[in-house]
């Protein structure tokens, strides 16, 4: 893995090098913009973002803080030809996640074959013994796939995560597409961008094909955990370009294994629910009981196959930090083919001999929780106080089977308009990947955006901002 | 639609209209406490002026576990800004806000929009600075508020189910509010038995009538001195006048008539029955009977319809 780092508007020079073909246009352009103009464009955005009331819940903050994530105005732009391959890349693995998950809640192949230790999935708290031998439609378990992956090189990528169990971030994919067609239409003629737009009718399209058998117009809803939820806007907004119902727990009862919304007509029975609460809320009767934002006996409807549960129930055993050393592996077994997206290598502490090594070599790796999210208890080595590694390397010590740890990759940079100026700042990219009769990605993704200069941290949670990302046609 | 989306768009409506509800009839308390009146003794049911709002909302108990003494600064507090007054019209447009953010999707943006920047510019306010600027001007700027968000609803919305229930929750608490502030008369003393039919008695009619926008429209209808009597025939029975018990049943019912389906009917029957007598009663009947026992003996029905509305369209239990 190279250490230098690629910047994907001027190559591997750094900001010394050349401006690479596909920036070229955009390039232009943004050099002839006054920088005033630029300064008021953004201003604008920022008003706008508020006034439309796009944001996201903080937790811990005064009752109802709400604050914006914010926009950078300069898009990211990504060839065709990378685009393809990262596409392919992702089909390929989201369909392989689709049938380890089968697999697992079946026949579990892959254990018998000893590809994977067999206790490392069914002692794993993500695997769900109410799943085994239960059928789904299409065999599919995650319909919605945000995974996570960082540029290194031209046409180098590498899978950070895959998070099968309820991605959110697309709302920000659509809304900064629609802010920069706003600020600045002629970009759009300009130069061919693929489209986004279409992502909320073919999600509809995908919910709506895993409906239970024999369902002719299935009824689909989006269940939220309510308004303090921090993607509450995601949801409000996702269920309105579906035009299908958000509903709450409370909103939905249970009766003879079927499913019903309250409504002012009366019941009415609901066949595919998108859910955006995790498994343990799901309902009170078969996870946490003191659940109070699930659906009490929905679980029973859910195992009768009267309503279908995207993402199914239990995909958290595909995208754990433990499971994810094996995915090139699930590819060649399932699929037979070659991993066409690269892994990040990673060391598993629960080793002897890779605890050596990752104890030895800590100023100069990632350490993660096994089961950790959002950038939260996590330690960046080359970035940490030698205090902090020195607890780390505690707490490696009192549980290895908790951690695992990875290089620090050389993230990409792209130009970023920050207070300095224009800047490069390090960037991931989380596609969101539809899984149902077929596999389907929208040309682009969320960027997140480390606005810190050096940082390599681009969670909303701590920091980071979002861009637009522009898929070029061939 | 949802029925939980139904009891929001409802109650938001109502909590403005409530908000709007609370500054007229806080409005025409301020208009009495500057006419001469008696002042109350103990043990006497009636109230002066101050206390009137208090009266007719049922919060006096908790006003008075709050505050010793009875003055406007102290009831402006309390039924314009004390958060833990629910009816208060800080809280009634905290609320509105609260119940249009969860339901965006049904309603339109100019509307969340407009119940926004009310709220946002509520938060800044305190009785000094309403004091400073005249409380009339703060009661118009509530009144204001209120016509503009129901002119954005109906200048906006899609006439879909979602407005229906917009529409019957501000009637149901317009109804309910111009019964209410009818009775304040009631519970405002004369400074002696000698005033009735005297200058003070005219005087607090006339403030009731500004306070719910119809003193032009008196004398249009009745081109001729105010009286108790006409006052009632007016508010109560002529369906021409937009506040009117008549007018805003005509609404209900008719709302009411589109939302029923086969098995939800009672709430139609019951508004349909209200709607009935309101329409074939002779003035003088509600005369014979008292104005203010026919007052309390529509809340109490409109009490009961609000729990049939509840029962079969807003909080519906099945399990």
């Amino acid at each position: 893995m190279s250490r230098t780092i690629y910047d994907e508007m001027r190559g591997l020079n750094g900001s010394g090098g050349n401006v690479l073909p596909h920036y070229r246009s955009y390039c232009d352009w943004l050099n002839a913009m006054p920088p005033d103009r630029l300064a008021q464009k953004r201003n604008e955005a920022e008003v706008m973002f508020h006034r439309l009331g796009i944001t996201f819940a903080v937790y811990g903050e005064e009752a109802g803080g709400e604050r914006l994530i914010p926009f950078d105005i300069i898009p990211r732009i990504i060839p065709a030809a990378d685009w393809q391959l990262l596409e392919r890349g992702l089909v390929q693995r989201v369909k392989a996640l689709n049938h380890f998950l089968h697999d697992i809640y079946h026949g579990q192949a892959i254990l018998k074959q000893g590809l994977i230790p067999s206790a490392k999935v069914l002692d794993n708290a993500q695997y769900r013994p109410l799943m085994q031998g239960l059928n789904v439609p299409g065999d599919t378990y995650a319909h919605v796939t945000g995974v996570d992956i960082v540029f290194t090189g031209p046409g180098e990528f590498y899978v950070l995560e895959d998070n099968l169990r309820v991605p959110s971030g697309v709302s920000y994919m659509l809304e900064n597409r629609r802010m920069l067609m706003r600020l600045f239409p002629e970009l759009f003629s300009r130069q061919q961008i693929q489209p986004v737009e279409h992502y909320p009718d073919i999600l509809l399209e995908t919910l709506r094909g895993v409906a239970p058998l024999g369902v002719v117009d299935p009824t689909v809803a989006l269940l939220t955990p309510g308004a303090f939820n921090s993607a509450y806007f995601e949801h409000t907004f996702l269920a309105q370009q579906m035009g299908i119902e958000l509903v709450e727990g409370q909103d939905l009862f249970v009766r003879d294994s079927a499913v019903y919304m309250r409504t002012t007509r009366g019941p009415k029975r609901v066949d595919v629910i998108y859910r955006r609460i995790d498994d343990d809320f799901l309902d009170p009767r078969a996870f946490r009981p003191d659940s109070m934002l699930g659906v009490p006996g929905l679980m029973e409807a859910y195992r009768a196959g009267r309503v279908t549960l995207a993402n199914a129930v239990g995909t958290g055993i595909a995208d754990d930090k433990s499971m994810y050393v094996h995915v090139p592996d699930m590819i060649k077994f399932y699929l037979d083919e070659e991993p066409i997206l690269k892994n990040v290598p990673t060391w598993e502490l629960r080793k002897a001999e890779d605890r050596h090594y990752v104890l030895d070599h800590l100023p100069e790796l990632v350490v993660k929780e096994v089961h950790g999210s959002g950038g939260y208890g996590m330690l960046v080595g080359p970035a940490a106080t030698a205090s902090q590694r020195a607890e780390f390397r505690d707490r490696i010590i009192a549980s290895p089977e908790k951690y695992i740890a990875q290089p620090t990759l050389a993230l990409s940079t792209c130009p970023t308009y920050v207070d300095s100026g224009i800047a490069p700042r390090h960037v991931d990219l989380r596609p969101f990947v539809l899984s149902g009769k077929e596999t389907r990605i929208v040309p682009g993704g969320l960027t997140r955006v480390a606005l810190k200069e050096g940082s390599l941290v681009v969670n909303s949670s701590q920091g980071g901002g979002t861009k637009d990302t522009w898929v070029l046609e061939a | 639609m949802l029925s939980r989306t139904a009891n929001d768009l409802f109650w938001m409506s109502r909590h403005i209209e409530r908000a709007e509800n609370t500054a007229r009839m806080l409005d025409v308390t301020y208009r009495l406490a500057l006419l001469p009146y008696r002042v109350i003794e103990a043990g006497e049911k009636w109230a002066e002026p101050w206390a009137v709002p208090l009266v007719i909302t049922g919060l006096a108990s908790q006003y008075y576990a709050k505050h010793n003494e009875l003055n406007a600064e102290r009831v402006m507090q309390f039924m314009v800004f004390d958060q833990s007054n629910p009816t208060s019209i800080h809280s009634s447009l905290q609320r509105a806000r609260e119940n249009a953010r969860g339901q965006r999707g049904a309603t339109t943006s100019e509307m969340w929009e407009s119940l926004n920047a009310t709220w946002l510019e509520m938060r800044t306010l305190d009785y000094a600075t309403i004091d400073a600027r005249g409380v009339s001007n703060f009661f118009d700027w509530v009144k204001n508020r209120s016509h503009l968000f129901r002119g954005v609803t109906f200048g906006t919305m899609l006439r879909d189910e979602a407005f229906s229930f917009i529409r019957l929750g501000t009637f149901l608490e317009r109804a309910d509010n111009t019964a209410r502030i009818l009775d304040v008369k009631y519970h405002t003393l004369l400074p002696s038995i000698d005033d009735v039919g005297g200058a003070v008695d005219y005087y607090q009619w006339g403030s009731l009538l500004r306070s719910l926008g119809t003193f032009e429209s008196y004398r249009k209808v009745y081109r001729d001195v105010i009286t108790p009597f006409r006052i009632g025939e007016l508010l109560i029975l002529r369906e021409d006048v937009p506040r009117s018990l008549h007018a805003c049943m005509n609404d209900i019912y008719e709302i009411l008539q589109g939302l029923s389906e086969a098995e939800r009917r009672e709430p139609e029957r019951l508004a349909g029955e209200i709607h009935a007598r309101l329409h074939y009663e002779r003035p003088q009947q509600i005369f014979d009977l008292g104005l203010h026992q026919y007052l309390m003996d529509f809340l109490d029905k409109i009490d009961a319809l609000n729990t049939e509305i509840n029962k079969h369209f807003l909080a519906p239990d099945y399990s």
